[in-house]
């Protein structure tokens, strides 16, 4: 009985966190080349509504789906114009793109709210469904799970066992080395910043034709902010990254648990929680506050713990690329 | 300059404006309104009367108020994305003045002033701590500190500050008639708030232009380690910019409260101190840049209300607009220095 709780519980996780999951990818290759897509909060608003509005005019899935990564793409687009080509700064286009995209989103996406529109069905997965246990939690979603999980896989073995991810994390490591090696650094800085934005569509229209369904003003609010910090938390490191999604997105359903299961505690904890855990898990990987916490740990440990938790970002992220 | 420099950089200077006009037809032809109509009653929506006038002026004050604020943190070279939450904490501590103390209203609003000053600077130290001490950047520790400010007050209202009757999520009761800035007759405006957002920008305008602490902070802006090494207590002199942004957010939410509402909503920051940030770097972070650019703004705030009872179109077109313009200006600025630098290899 509480084993297919917990199965439940698990295979629940597993699907709610693949927008963040998808974003988180998409984010981290961008990243990883040296670009900050500071928008994600508002290009998954916009492109969850944008995937919906489609499905719901066309009655077609993919259409809505392909809708949504383009809007993700020019929005990464966008800012890698500016950032590379124009030299602004990444943060400031950023910003005024997140704010963008959630009032555009608000305002194209109002004859959409609250209709009833279209789903990912669901696609269990023949025979690997009855495995027990793991069947339950693996192989019971829809299609868009599955390729949240493949995603990972990928974005790894791309980035780490690839000739072209060693020349991804040169041109964000270090762009006059790979440029001297004959890498066109910004045109690989547009590639991945697009790809990534791409990505960070796919993950809108998950919200609004699979996680979340439909459509409703601040639909996606917050989350793309999420699945930035989970990208520092998971320290631009594709499988850390995942793990960060999932740890969230279990912390979240524990807590809609503990909800249901003690009444006195007052709603709006529980809708405050993501945003203070997300500050918290910053805090944990982030410089001064670590090394305060790390000198509580004996010194054996200390260095353990403190090489799990540091992280450091892509030593050229957010620096333009100026060939002298 | 020759003419022709002259031409272009004429131009460039209209070439933002050209661009957001464009893009937001384009939105407005996406949503099915004629757009003609739509920037008609956008215009006359803001200016038609007395009362429209005196209600773009309701907006602006607490847009001026925040934005001048964040001139001392991107000053600093910091970017306080935690307005929005200064601003509530503002409220919440004025709202508990105006609940608790009986005083006469020259003592009490006063106080109500302070108090709400108070608590911005402290949500704003928070966020400033955060990131000074803890490494977290301001980016995430202040959005996610405007997502607890908003959930706190949302509790407040729904629980200990529920009005007597009905439990809905409409606010408290109204304050005591000491608490409520005085107002103009029949109108939103309180002329004390105008008074107050003038003074804010003269007051910042001088600190960071006149004193020696304005310059330090411009030095860290500029560059956080040489500003260190040159003998600079950064760290201080950053949280101090972060506790002053606090104060004057925490400000505009008296006077949100106190002169707008009379009580306190959960809507009450209503998405101003993300506008402010908009403001602040659409008027070059300049002091005396901020005040019209909030005009500008507040009125394309009131009049997308009117385009929502007349064109039945989705206030969000405000935003819409104004990102709009902020992001033109920043291509066309990069643009710019594009075109008038002399070519590189």
């Amino acid at each position: 009985m509480e084993i297919a709780l917990l199965i439940r519980i698990l295979s629940s996780v597993l699907a709610d966190a693949s927008p963040l999951v998808i974003a988180g990818m998409g984010e981290t290759i961008c990243e990883r080349a040296g670009v900050i897509n500071l928008s994600l909060d508002g290009s998954i608003m916009l492109s969850a509504m944008s995937g919906f509005a489609v499905a719901y005019l066309t009655g077609n899935l993919l259409l809505g789906f392909l809708a949504a990564m383009v809007v993700g793409a020019v929005i990464a687009l966008l800012i890698a114009f500016a950032s590379i080509t124009l030299r602004q700064d990444q943060v400031a286009v950023g910003f005024v793109l997140t704010l963008l995209g959630a009032e555009l989103a608000n305002f194209l996406g109002e004859p959409f709210v609250r209709r009833p529109g279209p789903r990912v069905p669901h696609m269990p997965i023949p025979f690997l469904r009855d495995i027990p246990v793991i069947g339950e939690i693996f192989f019971t979603h829809d299609i868009l799970v599955y390729a949240s999980i493949l995603l990972i896989v990928l974005v790894w073995f791309w980035i780490f066992k690839t000739q072209a991810g060693l020349r991804l994390r040169g041109v964000g490591e270090r762009p006059e080395a790979a440029f001297a090696r004959g890498v066109n650094v910004n045109r690989l800085r547009y590639l991945y910043a697009v790809t990534g934005g791409a990505l960070v569509g796919i993950a809108g229209a998950a919200y609004s034709l699979s996680v979340k369904l439909g459509w409703s003003e601040g639909h996606t609010l917050g989350n793309g902010w999420i699945a930035l910090a989970i990208v520092i938390f998971g320290g631009w490191h594709p499988l850390r990254v995942a793990f960060g999604a999932y740890l969230f997105g279990a912390l979240i359903s524990l807590g809609s648990i503990l909800q249901r299961s003690i009444p006195g505690v007052p709603t709006q904890v529980f809708q405050a929680a993501p945003f203070a855990l997300m500050i918290l898990v910053l805090l944990l990987v982030s410089g001064g506050a670590l090394e305060r916490l790390l000198s509580f740990f004996p010194p054996r440990m200390r260095r353990l713990v403190g090489e799990a938790l540091r992280v450091a970002p892509p030593a050229a992220l957010g620096k333009p690329f100026v060939t002298e | 300059m020759t003419y022709s420099q002259r031409l272009v950089n004429l131009l460039l200077g209209l070439a933002p404006i050209a661009l957001a006009l464009i893009f937001s037809t384009l939105v407005l032809v996406a949503a099915g309104a004629p757009p003609l109509e739509a920037y008609k009653h956008l215009l006359q929506g803001a200016s038609e009367s007395p009362a429209k006038i005196a209600d773009v002026l309701v907006v602006w004050v607490p847009l001026v108020l925040c934005s001048a604020g964040l001139l001392f943190t991107f000053t600093a070279g910091l970017w306080n994305i935690g307005v929005e939450g200064q601003i509530i904490f503002g409220v919440i501590f004025a709202t508990w003045v105006a609940r608790n103390i009986y005083l006469p209203a020259i003592l009490l609003l006063p106080l109500m002033i302070v108090a709400g000053m108070i608590g911005g600077a402290l949500w704003g130290l928070l966020a400033g701590t955060l990131k000074v001490y803890g490494g977290v950047h301001e980016i995430f520790a202040g959005l996610g500190l405007n997502f607890v400010a908003i959930t706190t007050n949302i509790w407040l209202i729904a629980k200990p500050w529920r009005p007597e009757l009905g439990a809905t999520m409409q606010g408290t009761d109204p304050f005591q008639p000491a608490a409520w800035l005085p107002r103009l007759a029949g109108l939103r405006l309180s002329p004390v708030s105008l008074l107050l957002a003038l003074m804010a920008v003269v007051v910042v305008f001088f600190i960071l232009r006149g004193t020696l602490w304005g310059l330090q902070l411009k030095a860290i802006g500029k560059n956080v380690r040489s500003a260190y090494l040159l003998g600079i207590a950064t760290n201080r002199h950053m949280l101090l910019s972060f506790a002053l942004c606090g104060a004057l957010a925490g400000l505009a939410g008296v006077v949100q409260v106190s002169g707008v509402w009379g009580r306190d909503i959960p809507q009450i920051s209503g998405g101003i101190g993300y506008l402010a940030l908009l403001v602040t770097m659409l008027s070059g972070f300049r002091a005396l840049g901020v005040a019209p650019v909030a005009l500008f703004f507040a009125a394309i705030g009131v009049g997308a209300a009117r385009l929502h009872l007349r064109m039945q179109l989705d206030p969000s077109l405000a935003g819409v607009l104004e990102a709009g313009l902020v992001l033109s200006v920043l291509l066309v600025a990069g643009l710019r220095a594009r075109l008038l630098m002399p070519r590189e290899g």
